[in-house]
């Protein structure tokens, strides 16, 4: 940051001389401070987690969800200004319903990413506005089943329709991260916020691309189990605060969500939260053994 | 003779001057520069229609029903468009009228239903109910008549209220409501009612009521209106709406429909072979 | 405008001003119809445009493509579902480019049932939808003047379709073969065109599969047997 102070860094119209637009950077900072939020793609869901740092005793433990729904299929964590975050959420079930208006069936994950990037991303062009100071993961299911046209009544024929190609497989899970920049892209496994490069370090070694794990990628509720244990992984380096483990999923019609976004039920989150602890404290034990030897 | 209708009923020009139109309201035409000329006007009719829907409380809930009928004018064009929309988990509304207003009035619960989920499918998350949703139907409903511009239906929204109770409530394309134990649009109002009172003169009828015997009473006005209401088929939905949700069911047939009686029926007055 | 002006008595007498009736407007006084089969859809059609008595275009063509394997059968005026059916096209066109994958068939009905809807006072238009798709296969969607959706086996539509309910009710088969589809699509619009006086000409055809959108014609002159999808 030797820029600091030449005056390029005061406005987001302005280029600096070596093509940065420092305003954008300094979003990237404040997102940088905020709790780890992650996201998993897996074989037959997506898993969001969001460590939420505990601000105060005065707050009510478990109210205040950071993690949104849009639509009813699509979930949104992010990290770094609360407040910008809220705005970003609106603006993406405005533009699902605005989706929904038009074509009269849910907005794809993709579309959702892209028409959410062109809209932060303008966010970096004009001297009147700031960046978003959040870097945000959307995540999704596409239905994999037919999804009839909203409000349409009849059902066609008895037998179904004529003439459809076998073996395509439509719909599924994505994830995808959106930077202050306004950069997006799809993703296997995602992490911003504080913990970001442990978090990233823990993704990096699940089987999650289907194209060299095949079947092998990990489950939706094995990604739930994951997902808790590099949130815990992830708030090691802040140890000193209290953080509350906030953690929803969204699965195949077919799956334990019926396609929907929904937060994970509790018996099942407390689980992988118990392995989690026990994980951490597994990795202290082999470390403390190591010392001994 | 002017034969525009528009002109119909005002002062003759010839002696009064033409109407000075800049007192209208603005006209809806967003780009338009001219001032306005007429009034704007709306839908004066229906197309596609669906005739009665009918519903009853019963001790522990509402037992409601509409055949699978959407009518071309005298045509019986559509013969498998269901018209008993849930809502929520204890919540239905039954249309009467217009399709493609049915369909609206779907797509804009569909996303309430939406939005009420942005809130979290917790505990303390409280739902809209049936009386909430006929509360807000009658509105839109109201609103738009006001507009003159009328969602042609007429409906009725079964369910379960704040506290769990039965509830039954009726709203038409003019804003009009009223509750009572027993309710039916159009035709059914004539034909159905009458019968469904007999079972359930008051409130306190309808509370001893059993759910069986609501269904039973239900198919049978269902098929007194198919004998008589020419805008209605054999086929319809039947829907129950209680503490478990709601059980519907489409594709219900008239049973035991009486019809050899008309061997009895010998000529129109004296003759008897 | 119309207020200023009408009912004025002249010197040369009463002058009646029916601007706010379409006049003299070109209907599609039609018979239009798709069906599902077993691997895809087929569109019909007469050719037929008249004004009142008079045939405006003998040999018409309703069958509009929205998008490559997207079409629709048009009836009521002419003006309004060309309209209707060149908007339709331009957003399914903007669809498949900017979204990377194409319209599905519910799209395009979606599109549709919107525009007939919201602009219901405006509009006479009775459109049927029948597109093929990977996801979907073959689908039927109608909408009717009031701008209601219907998704159906197959679809009828215009003046003349009045005529073959009974036929169509009495013939139809699901999941039949392209060839008996064919015949059932012709052998409708035949009694169509007998019957009705708003329907006439040829019988023109698409269908629509996983090989893509193909014409047929079929000419009364040679009792409708030919020449199907050879040149004439």
């Amino acid at each position: 940051m030797t820029s600091i102070g030449t005056g390029y860094d005061l406005s987001n119209s302005v280029f600096s001389p070596d093509g940065r637009n420092f305003q954008v950077e300094y979003a990237v900072k404040a997102v940088e401070n905020g709790g780890t939020a992650i996201g998993i793609r897996c074989k037959d869901g997506v898993v969001l987690a969001l460590e939420k740092l505990v601000t105060s005793k005065l707050l009510k433990p478990n109210a205040n969800k950071r993690i949104a729904t849009v639509d009813r299929n699509i979930g949104v964590v992010n990290s770094g200004l609360l407040p910008d975050g809220r705005h970003f959420i609106s603006r993406a079930r405005d533009e699902a319903s605005s989706w929904r208006s038009t074509y009269k069936a849910p907005i794809p994950i993709s579309s959702l990413a892209n028409r959410m990037g062109a809209y932060v991303q303008a966010y970096t062009l004009y001297s009147s506005v700031r960046p978003f100071g959040i870097t945000a993961i959307v995540g999704g299911w596409d239905a994999e089943t037919e999804v009839s046209v909203d409000g349409a009544v009849g059902s066609g024929p008895k037998i179904g329709s004529g003439g459809k190609t076998p073996g395509v497989k439509e719909g599924g899970p994505y994830l995808y991260m959106i930077e202050p920049s306004g950069l997006y892209w799809g993703y296997y496994g995602a992490a911003t916020g504080k913990g970001r490069q442990a978090a990233k370090a823990e993704l990096e070694k699940l089987k999650l691309d289907p194209k060299t794990h095949g079947e092998g990628v990990i489950t939706l509720e094995e990604g739930v189990k994951e997902a808790a244990r590099i949130i815990y992984v992830a708030h090691e380096d802040s140890k000193d605060k209290d953080f509350e483990l906030e953690m929803t999923w969204v699965s195949a019609v077919s799956g334990p969500t019926k396609g929907r976004h929904e937060e994970v039920p509790k018996a099942l989150r407390e689980e992988a939260e118990r392995l989690a602890k026990k994980a951490l404290e597994g990795e202290d034990e082999e470390e403390e053994g190591k010392m001994e030897e | 003779m002017n034969h525009d209708p528009v002109a119909w009923g005002r002062p003759r020009d010839d002696i009064y001057g033409s109407y000075n139109p800049s007192y209208l309201p603005p006209t809806r035409q967003p780009y338009s520069s001219h001032p306005p000329s007429h009034p704007t006007t709306h839908t004066q009719s229906p197309v596609v229609t669906g005739t009665s829907v009918l519903a009853l409380k019963f001790s522990t809930g509402v037992v409601i029903a509409a055949d699978n009928l959407a009518s071309y004018g005298s045509l019986a064009r559509f013969t498998d468009v269901k018209r008993l929309r849930p809502f929520n988990r204890n919540a239905i509304v039954g249309f009467g009228g217009d399709v493609s207003d049915m369909q609206y009035i779907d797509r804009l619960l569909l996303s309430l239903v939406v939005q009420e989920n942005y809130a979290g499918g917790g505990e303390s998350v409280t739902l809209m109910n049936a009386r909430n949703l006929h509360t807000y139907l009658s509105k839109v409903l109201y609103k738009r008549r006001t507009d003159f511009n009328p969602l042609w239906n007429a409906l009725l929204v079964g369910g379960l209220d704040e506290h769990q109770k039965p509830f039954l409530a009726y709203a038409d394309l003019l804003g009009t409501t009223y509750s009572a134990p027993s309710l039916a649009t159009g035709f059914g109002a004539h034909l159905a009612q009458p019968i469904m009172r007999k079972v359930v003169p008051d409130e306190a009828a309808a509370a001893k009521l059993s759910k069986e015997e609501a269904v039973k009473t239900i198919r049978e006005c269902m098929k007194v209106l198919f004998y008589r209401d020419a805008r209605s088929m054999n086929e319809y939905s039947l829907a129950v709406v209680d503490v478990r949700g709601v059980e519907l069911k489409e594709d219900n047939k008239l049973e035991a429909e009486s019809w050899a009686f008309a061997d009895q029926i010998k000529g129109y007055g004296t003759q008897t072979v | 405008m119309i207020m200023q002006q009408s009912g004025v008595l002249g010197e040369d007498g009463i002058h009646v001003d029916m601007n706010h009736l379409k006049h003299g407007e070109v209907n599609l006084g039609t018979s239009i119809m798709a069906i599902n089969f077993k691997d895809g859809v087929i569109l019909g059609a007469d050719s037929r445009t008249t004004t009142g008595a008079y045939i405006a275009n003998r040999v018409t063509d309703k069958l509009t493509q929205v998008h490559d394997t997207i079409w629709c059968c048009r009836s009521g005026s002419a003006a309004d579902t060309q309209a209707v059916a060149d908007i339709v096209q331009y957003h399914l066109g903007m669809y498949g480019i900017v979204n990377d994958e194409p319209p599905t068939t519910q799209t395009a009905a979606a599109l549709f049932q919107e525009l007939c809807y919201d602009n219901k006072d405006q509009l006479s238009a009775g459109i049927i939808i029948a597109g093929w798709d990977h996801r979907h296969g073959g689908q039927v969607y109608s909408i009717p003047l009031g701008g209601s959706l219907h998704k159906q086996a197959y679809a009828i539509g215009g003046s003349g379709s009045t005529y073959i309910y009974g036929y169509c009710d009495a013939n139809w088969r699901e999941g039949m073969t392209e060839a008996e589809g064919i015949k059932f699509v012709k052998g409708a619009l035949q009694e169509a065109i007998k019957w009705d006086g708003s329907s006439g000409g040829v019988i023109r055809m698409v269908v629509l599969t996983a090989q893509g959108a193909i014409r047929h014609l079929y000419l009364p002159d040679r009792n409708y047997e030919g020449p199907g999808t050879e040149k004439p």
